[in-house]
């Protein structure tokens, strides 16, 4: 890698996306990379929106990713997708969960919650892919590993090696809940054809 | 500024300098365009060493007298009157109220040093020395002696008696007045004394 | 002394301050006692027409005159320039909402240190916090600055910091007197959530702060206190407070800009200024904060920090040393042995009861800010560090947590209420062992005996119940608490050794007034007396380093200074020193 690798993972507080992010970095640090991430966490316990910086490459500098710069881009909701997508490089790969968290303004009759951003998305994205992750990790055990399947999905685009992976996956999950996460990683490693 | 006179009082916290200068400045505010008067007061309470700028004329700014400037140091206490000596010019006034306050001691004890009036006399100040506490006590209250030496002041400086007088009335609580009153002129006297004596003995 | 609009007389800077905000029209002043500013409110309180309060500690305070300035009143918080550390946290949100009635914060520096435990440069709290910046040169301006000071405040809905130094608010000058504002009592605060909820809107208020603060910038550019006062000759002089005034005396024909607003600076008006001269000399006391800001705009011909010091008050012959290198007249030390004269701790002091015994007790002694802060000198020796108000306790804690054993916290009652509270809950909930001892002398002593919460009185004379320590430390889970007699050395020091030994948390209260404590000046107290014939000379009852015994070889008693409280009866071994008319 001569260049910097540039992911976001955008999504709501409480979703997982900062466990995702470590998996990630550990994944890179593991392959002798220099990783900088940057998070803002703390509206991420009432339900605010949260973003997470992960840049990755031999010699990295500033923590921080400009729009239009992310190579790749997941998203653990639909409107956080689109609230981020501007970020994304022109050829970048946005990889979205179809969930929808109904924002506040939009629960107390304030706002509407947008209608066709998939569409939209897709219509504005060279490398685009949706998925019901909630479902794919119920059914891989608990509607909480919906993180890991989509690391499975970004997994099938980045060019780490999938046992680098599934060591992250060892290293960073409680031994008991191993199995179902690696269950959820492969489900989202079959979602990318 | 060449009309400004420049004042130093200085004493031990609690021998009554801060009021001498008080009533020093609301005097020289009666008379005069303009008066500054400064002092540093924490440690007055705390028997530290205290000292009180006054100037006053047609024209002041800065609060605080230029060293070997002052015209006259008021001295409540002989060693404070080495202490502040520098500030005095060469000839100038100093009144000084001959008794010894020990300090408080840090570490080694020292003694009270002596030989302070031959040491500012040999600086070519003009030393008039004034038993105000001695005098006080003979009047029946050892804290006037900062009226007598405001007395002894007076007739060193030309602003009218009636002026003293009129803000010691306003100054001073009301059954305190009259001692104090007589404490003052008791120092006038003591002054002019000294004056007849200097010039009978030429 | 009356006042009466258009008399002209003597006051002392914070007397005037205290007018100025009369006249101003304040509805409101609170603040905490700190030297040099304490007067300020002391006066300010004489008018009854104002409501003044003296409020547990400065960010208490500035809170309270901040809810005034926002119920559309004109309010006024006062403190030494340390409180603004305290009050800090406040200070540097409020000005992201603004204010509705007028807010004057007074900083009252202390350059040279005189009563003071560090020289921080206050200015620089103005820049950092984005408001304006007022200062007096002398006592007359030191009154008519406070108008100026609200007026500025209510046209740009902004806090004001009006700087005052040692110098400024402790000397006297002429200062003639003007009238009050009327002040209104209706209220005008509007439910606005997005202007007054700042942690949440604040990305937008920081907009409108900077908006507002360009604003300012522009305005003060033709600022008509800002003055220019032409000199002849080739020099100029850029200065402010104090300085100005000795810049006269010494500097009689440069031409002077002198500034009244300090902050932001009217950046075309000093270019323009400096253009004219060969050479202008910014002269300011402390850091080179003005100087640094004219360099940025590329102004060269300035002379500042490299002739003037950074430390320490300036005076008429330091301005004279500095620029003409002549120096001024030495004192007599070289030549005569004069010695010392450091203030102590008074007669009769109940702190030197409990410091003998702490003493005794061998303990680390961790101190704070006050008049006990002279039990750290000789003879007493008895106290080992100090800093900031309320570190004592935290200290002993940290202390503790170091692995330093028999570790003690002195601490005021003023003290423990401004800043200890919160530093002993916390040694009960992580579990230290500390000793925390109260010294309650029912005042707040250092700056000149002023009401707290647990003296029963505020600041305008009203009775309040007295807040109680000892429940209160109970009730924050202390389980050992101890009243002693400091007067009692046995007593005292058997409490300390018993709160030391302590498994948990331990306070000791002492028990006796300062001797200037409300009603204390009053009662009659006998003294007491050495007999010579009983003495052997030993010196224990000097050691003991209290003002009215007197030193020399056959020790003496003044008892015009004496209070009676027994502590170098107790000292002495000889029964030699005994009540007058025993």
């Amino acid at each position: 890698m001569s260049k910097i690798i540039n992911i976001l993972l955008v999504g709501v507080g409480g979703q997982g996306t900062i466990l995702a992010s470590k998996i990630l970095t550990n994944v890179a640090l593991a392959q002798g990379y220099e990783v900088k991430m940057s998070e803002i966490h703390g509206m991420a316990q009432r339900g605010g929106s949260v973003v997470t910086q992960v840049r990755i490459g031999e010699d990295v500098h500033s923590p921080v990713i400009e729009p239009g710069e992310a190579d790749y881009m997941v998203a653990f909701e639909q409107l956080e997708a689109y609230r981020w997508s501007h970020f994304l490089k022109k050829d970048g790969v946005l990889i979205v969960n179809t969930q929808k968290i109904v924002p506040l303004p939009v629960l107390i009759g304030a706002a509407t919650y947008p209608e066709n951003i998939l569409v939209e998305l897709k219509g504005r994205v060279e490398h685009f892919i949706n998925l019901d992750g909630l479902k794919l990790a119920s059914e891989a055990g608990n509607v909480k590993a919906t993180n890991v399947v989509l690391m499975g999905v970004l997994s099938k685009y980045m060019d780490f090696p999938e046992d680098a992976w599934k060591n992250a996956l060892v290293a960073g999950i409680p031994a008991k809940l191993l199995d179902l996460n690696m269950k959820a990683f492969a489900s989202g490693v079959a979602e990318v054809k | 500024m060449s009309n400004v006179t420049n004042v130093l009082l200085c004493g031990v916290g609690g021998q009554g300098v801060l009021l001498a200068s008080e009533v020093l400045a609301l005097v020289a505010a009666e008379e005069k365009a303009q008066v500054k008067q400064t002092e540093v007061h924490g440690v007055a309470q705390r028997g530290g060493s205290v000292v009180s700028h006054l100037r006053f004329g047609d024209q002041v700014y800065s609060p605080t007298v230029r060293t070997g400037t002052g015209d006259i140091l008021i001295a409540f206490e002989r060693l404070e009157a080495v202490r502040y000596g520098h500030y005095l010019k060469p000839g100038g006034l100093m009144l000084i109220n001959d008794i010894e306050v020990m300090p408080g001691q840090i570490g080694e004890y020292q003694p009270y040093p002596t030989g302070i009036i031959e040491f500012v006399q040999s600086k070519g100040f003009q030393i008039q020395e004034i038993s105000a506490t001695a005098q006080a006590k003979a009047l029946g209250n050892p804290k006037v002696s900062s009226l007598i030496i405001l007395g002894a002041l007076s007739a060193n400086l030309d602003m009218p008696q009636q002026a003293w007088e009129r803000i010691i009335r306003k100054r001073i609580p009301p059954k305190l007045v009259d001692i104090n009153l007589k404490a003052f002129k008791v120092g006038i006297e003591m002054a002019q004394a000294r004056a007849q004596v200097a010039v009978s003995s030429v | 002394m009356t006042q009466e609009v258009g008399q002209r007389m003597l006051m002392a800077g914070n007397n005037a301050i205290a007018r100025g905000a009369y006249e101003a029209g304040v509805y409101f002043a609170s603040g905490y006692p700190g030297t040099p500013s304490t007067e300020i409110l002391e006066v300010l309180s004489q008018h009854r027409e104002i409501k003044a309060q003296w409020s547990a500690n400065e960010k208490v305070a500035f809170d309270e005159a901040m809810g005034v300035a926002m119920s559309g009143k004109r309010a006024l918080c006062s403190m030494k320039y340390v409180g603004l550390n305290v009050a800090a946290d406040s200070f540097m949100v409020f000005p992201f909402a603004g204010t509705i009635g007028g807010f004057v914060v007074i900083s009252a520096d202390d350059p040279g240190m005189y009563s003071s435990q560090n020289e921080q440069d206050n200015r620089y709290f103005a820049r950092l916090a984005e408001i304006p910046m007022i200062e007096p040169s002398d006592p007359q301006e030191a009154k008519d600055y406070l108008k100026l000071a609200y007026e500025i405040s209510e046209k740009f809905s902004t806090p004001v910091l009006f700087r005052t130094s040692m110098r400024v608010s402790h000397s006297k000058g002429m200062v003639t007197l003007g009238e009050r504002v009327k002040v209104g009592d209706s209220t005008s605060f509007v439910k606005d959530v997005p202007n007054w909820v700042v942690p949440i809107f604040a990305k937008s208020l920081k907009a409108k702060l900077d908006a507002k603060f360009a604003a300012i910038t522009d305005y003060v550019e033709t600022y008509e206190y800002n003055r220019i006062e032409k000199g002849t000759g080739k020099i100029g002089v850029i200065t402010s407070g104090a300085s100005y005034t000795y810049t006269k005396e010494i500097l009689p024909e440069a031409s002077v800009l002198k500034l009244a607003i300090t902050y932001p600076l009217p950046k075309q008006m000093i270019i323009d200024f400096c253009a004219q001269y060969d050479k202008v000399y910014i002269i300011e006391e402390l850091d080179s904060f003005i100087e640094d800001q004219i360099r940025v705009w590329g102004v060269t011909n300035l002379s500042g920090k490299d002739i003037f010091p950074r430390t320490g008050e300036f005076s008429p012959d330091i301005l004279a040393k500095c620029l003409f290198n002549e120096q001024p007249m030495q004192d007599f030390s070289n030549e005569f042995n004069i010695i010392s004269r450091p203030p102590q701790l008074c007669p009769g002091c109940p702190h030197r009861g409990a410091y003998l015994a702490l003493k005794k007790s061998g303990a680390l002694v961790t101190g704070d800010i006050g008049c006990y802060t002279l039990g750290s000198l000789p003879p007493l020796g008895a106290m080992h560090t100090s800093f900031a108000m309320g570190t004592s306790i935290g200290n002993a804690f940290g202390f503790e947590l170091g692995g330093i054993s028999k570790v003690a916290a002195v601490i005021g009652d003023a003290t423990f209420i401004h800043g200890g509270i919160p530093s002993l809950i916390d040694i009960v909930y992580n579990g230290g062992n500390t000793t925390v001892v109260i010294l309650d002398n029912s005042t707040t002593g250092m700056t000149g005996h002023q009401e707290h919460p647990a003296t029963g009185q505020t600041l305008q004379g009203k009775e309040v119940p007295k807040l109680d320590l000892v429940n209160l430390v109970k009730a924050l889970g202390v389980k050992h608490v101890q009243v002693a007699d400091p007067f009692d050395q046995k007593a005292m020091y058997q409490a300390i050794k018993d709160a030391l030994e302590h498994e948990g948390p331990s306070v000791v209260i002492t028990n006796r007034p300062c001797i200037f404590a409300r009603g204390e000046k009053q009662r009659p107290k006998t003294p007491y007396v050495i007999d010579i014939d009983k003495c052997t000379q030993c010196g224990a009852c000097q050691r003991i380093g209290c003002p009215g015994v007197l030193p020399g070889e056959q020790a003496a008693i003044d008892d015009v200074s004496c209070t009676g409280c027994s502590l170098c009866a107790q000292a002495c071994k000889f029964d030699a020193i005994n009540l007058k008319g025993e």
